[in-house]
């Protein structure tokens, strides 16, 4: 950390500034009478407590601790002591800032328990937050999704407020909220030309005519997140025209509560195509939360994901489907699989997917020798090899012992699997 | 004048590898074992009746080991601090000799008793016993902090001296002679209470499957190694669904109370090894249980807080929620989960449960589903749980909940898919929910999915006689990742002590140069991205990075947490 002032102009700075004590006489700072801008920049290295605290020291701290620049970026924390170990925001505060800062806030979040209070609290903050300008916003539930219990007119109505009076609106994170299409629509109307991201991962009230609604105003949208079910040909074609700016991150999340209930449709290769060929750059997130049966619909075209994370289990048949059909794959994450060796999708996936970089698999079976193939082929360019222990057979070729020196042979670097505790 | 000895066990209640039992007995004319059991009654006690009922049938078995000697168990009611003194008069000793405790309170304990017998002229010898390394030894080579990754401790361990050897059993030779005073009445004043008088009701106990002592420790190694021996495989064994099962060759709630001396244990395995594969360097994989528990303590040995996840340094701040219902359902076998449950119940009924099964019920509770805190699970792992110690459990709970010790936590064991990859029939589930065992095996793990014409040929409809399951798995566990993306994205711009060597560990970087390269500039999860390219920890998996966008610009947190003072621009505009 360069140094604020060095001591001969701190010594210039008395003498200009006219401080009675001589630079013999006193080789203390008068801290008192710094400049504002000075102060301004020390303050924005203390945390709210401290700053707090040296505010109450002069009045001319004090008058710093107030400027706007001190508040443009605030996260309230809402918690309950029956819900949650964390403290919260105090009420006073909360007060003070809706008070003589409200004005100065760009970038606000909400940090909300697993209580309903909590979330509804928030609500009520947003609803006051009239005249703002307020270009981050983040409605964040650090437990169970309490936004979800708030009562859906009250949330809408305290949402809108924000999005009617800020006008700037660029970044907005609303995962797991009772938002809908017509408080998109409040959304679109007021900030299309500033909305730059947008993440509203499980929010049920949305249809895919409301973010459709979202895509084909937002011309600057760069990054978005929602449920598969909002995807539509006609949302990748609307992120495609020729207004839109390249789209930078498209994460969509497939979620089933129990196998068969959910019908998965398709999205057309065309779709897929006209993005990419918008976007070449477009980073493409996949997370699938479904059961085996449910992967029919996915992967038999060319799809042109970057990160797909399975977080349950999925079939060896899907594995070697996605070698085949996805050759900007950078990430993959397999949760479980089952009991038969992957060796061969490993492989192909080595061979096809010449962009993977990371791969994460956990209860799974691969032959060390097989192992050993895949690090050969690709070893060199994955910075991430995350294997857990059981995943890996010993074979007649390998041991446990010779796959550890082998592979960090390989990768060039130390190399374990994953290991979990076993006592 | 030959002294008069006391050897206080605490744990290693055994007679072979003791070597605090030894000074205790070696030119000594007397030599009294002793035992504190305080609090009397179990009920003011956190402990269930399985812990309580190991550590009697110990108590007995050492009982009985003495009498072979002409010695005996000395069981006193009330506090050491308390009782000693007393002792120490009555007696006259002169000699006072117990194990190693590294558990920070045990440390604590210990010093108090120390000072007080010094006052009162009584020598003290401590041995250590319990570990096979003296501690301290592995944290001054690892720069006087514990190392936090396995992989570190691995290394460490490895550039050591091996453990020392055991020493040998106490037999009469050895006592020479050396003898106890044993007074008519020893029985009622110093005898091992039975779990009745603990205030236990006994009426319908099942028996003990882990039935407590040296003696069956002692049985158990042997049967332990000649299975070993006769599969001559030493690799790790293939999970299946007898694994479930508590096992006759089952050995670590003997390594937890020292009924069996570890390194006895670390020994026959090494010789075992070296005969069989007619090798004389075996790999540390083969002693991965003993080295978990040696991870453990070494980690637990300096941080009195390690138990807990406030003020505790090594200890990610996760906001945890606060669910004492959902905690009951879990603790009580009725989450509705059949896997989770039957773990569960085999966990009360038995006091002991696979480690798997414990990944998959600590996963559960904590990270996978009811994002409940791990304290709360290590509490009910301490009441019901035979190998659970202080420093296993608070580590083993902090480790499977992604609290520490950077253990990656991109899997989730799913409570329907896991139990039925390991056991696809669904014994086990039938064997500990008997009211399932009507359902076959494609439906046992997940039941609610059961056609009525399936729940009712099973005679039992779930949400009557079966609990229905209390969460969506798919929905928690998806939300439940965000979470601890959230965490992590704040953690790697964090730079607490306990994290920072963490981070410079798994980056296999010294410690200076993480200083350096975190006070030059705020580290962004890209940063520290291209710092682990070159290595194996999935610390910040860029997969989680790419969530980053939105947390331009910093957000301040309100709450003045001296961890979290971290005011740096991490995107510029």
């Amino acid at each position: 950390m360069k140094s604020i002032f060095s001591p001969t102009q701190s010594r210039a700075k008395r003498q200009r500034t006219g401080q009675g004590v001589s630079a013999s006489q006193s080789h203390v700072p008068d801290w008192g009478s710094l400049p504002h801008h000075i102060v301004l920049h020390i303050f924005q290295y203390l945390s709210l407590v401290d700053r707090a605290r040296a505010s109450s020291v002069c009045r001319c701290w004090n008058d710093v601790f107030h400027i706007p620049e001190l508040w443009r970026r605030f996260e309230f924390e809402l918690n309950q002591p029956a819900t949650s170990y964390l403290r919260s925001t105090h009420p006073d505060l909360i007060q003070q800032i809706i008070k003589r800062h409200a004005q100065h806030l760009q970038y606000v979040s909400f940090k909300v328990d697993s209580c309903t209070e909590s979330a509804e609290a928030a609500c009520n903050i947003l609803s006051q937050l009239v005249n703002c300008t307020i270009k981050t916003l983040g409605l964040i539930s650090t437990a169970r999704p309490s936004f979800m219990n708030v009562s859906q007119s009250h949330f809408v109505s305290a949402l809108t407020v924000v999005f009617v009076n800020s006008k700037s609106l660029s970044s907005i994170k609303i995962d797991d909220t009772p938002v809908d299409d017509p408080s998109l629509k409040v959304l679109v109307a007021n900030n299309s030309d500033t909305l730059k991201l947008l993440k509203m991962s499980s929010c049920p009230h949305v249809s895919p005519a409301g973010i459709l609604c979202v895509a084909d105003q937002c011309h600057g949208l760069r990054e978005l997140a929602l449920n598969y079910h909002l995807l539509s040909d006609e949302l990748l074609l609307a992120l495609s025209s020729e207004k839109h700016v390249h789209l930078e991150h498209l994460r969509i999340d497939v979620v089933s509560e129990n196998p068969g209930q959910t019908q998965f449709h398709s999205i057309k290769k065309s779709s897929w195509d006209a993005l990419i060929r918008h976007s070449p750059q477009v980073n493409i997130v996949m997370y699938f939360f479904l059961y085996e049966e449910e992967f029919e619909p996915f992967f038999c075209d060319e799809t042109p994901v970057t990160h797909l994370y399975f977080g349950r289990a999925v079939s060896k048949d899907m594995l070697g489907r996605i070698g085949l059909n996805c050759p900007r794959l950078v990430e993959l994450v397999v949760c479980a699989n089952g009991l038969e060796p992957l060796d061969e999708e490993l492989i192909r996936i080595a061979e096809r997917c010449k962009s993977l970089t990371a791969i994460g698999l956990g209860e799974c079976e691969v032959t060390c020798s097989g192992f050993m193939e895949f690090v050969k082929m690709c070893g060199g360019r994955l910075s991430q090899l995350s294997i857990m222990e059981e995943v890996l057979i010993p074979d007649n070729s390998y041991s446990m012992e010779q796959i550890h020196s082998e592979v960090s042979k390989h990768l060039g670097r130390i190399w374990f699997p994953d290991m979990m505790p076993t006592w | 004048m030959a002294p008069n000895s006391i050897h206080w066990f605490r744990k290693g209640l055994r007679l072979h590898d003791n070597p605090a039992l030894q000074e205790a007995v070696r030119g000594a004319g007397t030599i009294r074992c002793v035992y504190f059991l305080d609090p009397w009654f179990a009920g003011s006690s956190n402990l269930g009746v399985n812990r309580w009922r190991f550590l009697l049938q110990c108590l007995d078995d050492l009982d009985s080991n003495l009498r072979k000697l002409n010695s005996r168990l000395f069981v006193i009611r009330g506090q050491p601090a308390n009782v000693f003194p007393r002792l120490f008069k009555e007696w006259e000793i002169s000699r006072l000799t117990f194990e190693y405790d590294s558990e920070p309170f045990g440390k604590e304990r210990d010093a108090a008793i120390k000072k007080l017998a010094m006052e009162a002229g009584v020598e003290v010898i401590i041995k250590i016993s319990h570990t096979l390394y003296n501690l301290d030894k592995i944290i001054e080579l690892n720069g006087g902090q514990p190392p936090l990754t396995y992989k570190r401790f691995q290394t460490l361990i490895s550039r050591m001296d091996p453990p020392e050897m055991p020493v040998e059993t106490l037999s009469s030779a050895f006592m020479g002679c050396c003898i106890t005073p044993v007074s008519e009445d020893h029985s009622e004043k110093y005898g091992v209470p039975s779990l009745e008088e603990l205030g236990f009701d006994t009426e319908g106990l099942p028996s003990a499957v882990w039935p407590g002592g040296e003696t069956e420790a002692l049985t158990r190694i042997e049967r332990h190694l000649e299975r070993k021996a006769w599969v001559a495989n030493f690799e790790r064994p293939r999970m299946n669904a007898n694994s479930l099962l508590a096992s006759p060759t089952g050995l670590s709630p003997y390594l937890r109370f020292g009924c069996l001396s570890c390194r006895l244990f670390y020994f026959k395995l090494t010789d075992l090894y070296r005969k069989v594969k007619k090798t004389s360097t075996p790999p540390l994989s083969l002693y991965g249980q003993l080295l978990w528990r040696e991870f453990f303590y070494t980690a637990a040995t300096t941080n009195p807080r390690f138990d807990k996840m406030e003020g505790n340094p090594i200890c990610v701040r996760i906001p945890w929620d606060k669910n004492p219902e959902a905690l009951a359902k879990w603790a009580e076998a009725k989450t509705g989960f059949p896997w989770i449950d039957a773990i569960m119940t085999q966990l009360r009924q038995e006091g002991w449960i696979h480690h798997l099964a414990r990944h998959a019920v600590a996963c559960f509770l904590t990270r996978g589903d009811l994002w409940i805190s791990w304290e709360e699970g290590m509490k009910v792992f301490e009441e019901l749980l035979l190998d659970a110690d202080w420093s296993v459990n608070a580590g083993s709970w902090m480790w499977l909940s992604c609290s520490s010790f950077f253990q990656q936590f991109f899997h989730c064991y799913c409570p329907v898919g896991f139990g039925r990859r390991t056991d696809p029939n669904g014994d086990f589930i039938r064997r500990y929910l008997p009211v399932l065992r009507g359902f076959p095996a494609k439906y046992i793990y997940d039941p609610w999915n059961a056609p009525d014409s399936v729940q009712a040929a099973a005679k039992c409809i779930i949400g009557v006689h079966y609990p229905k399951p209390m969460v969506n798995h798919a929905e928690a566990s998806r939300l439940n990742i965000e979470r601890m993306k959230q965490i992590y994205q704040q953690l790697s711009r964090y730079r607490g002590l306990g994290q920072v060597l963490a981070i410079s560990e798994a980056l296999m970087l010294d410690e200076k140069a993480w200083l350096t390269l975190s006070c030059s500039s705020p580290v962004t999860p890209h940063q520290l991205t291209l710092g682990i390219a070159h290595s194996d920890l999935w610390l910040v998996c860029s997969w989680l990075a790419m969530e980053t966008q939105f947390m331009k610009p910093q957000i301040h947190s309100a709450c003045a947490d001296a961890a979290s003072r971290d005011s740096l621009e991490i995107y510029s505009e």
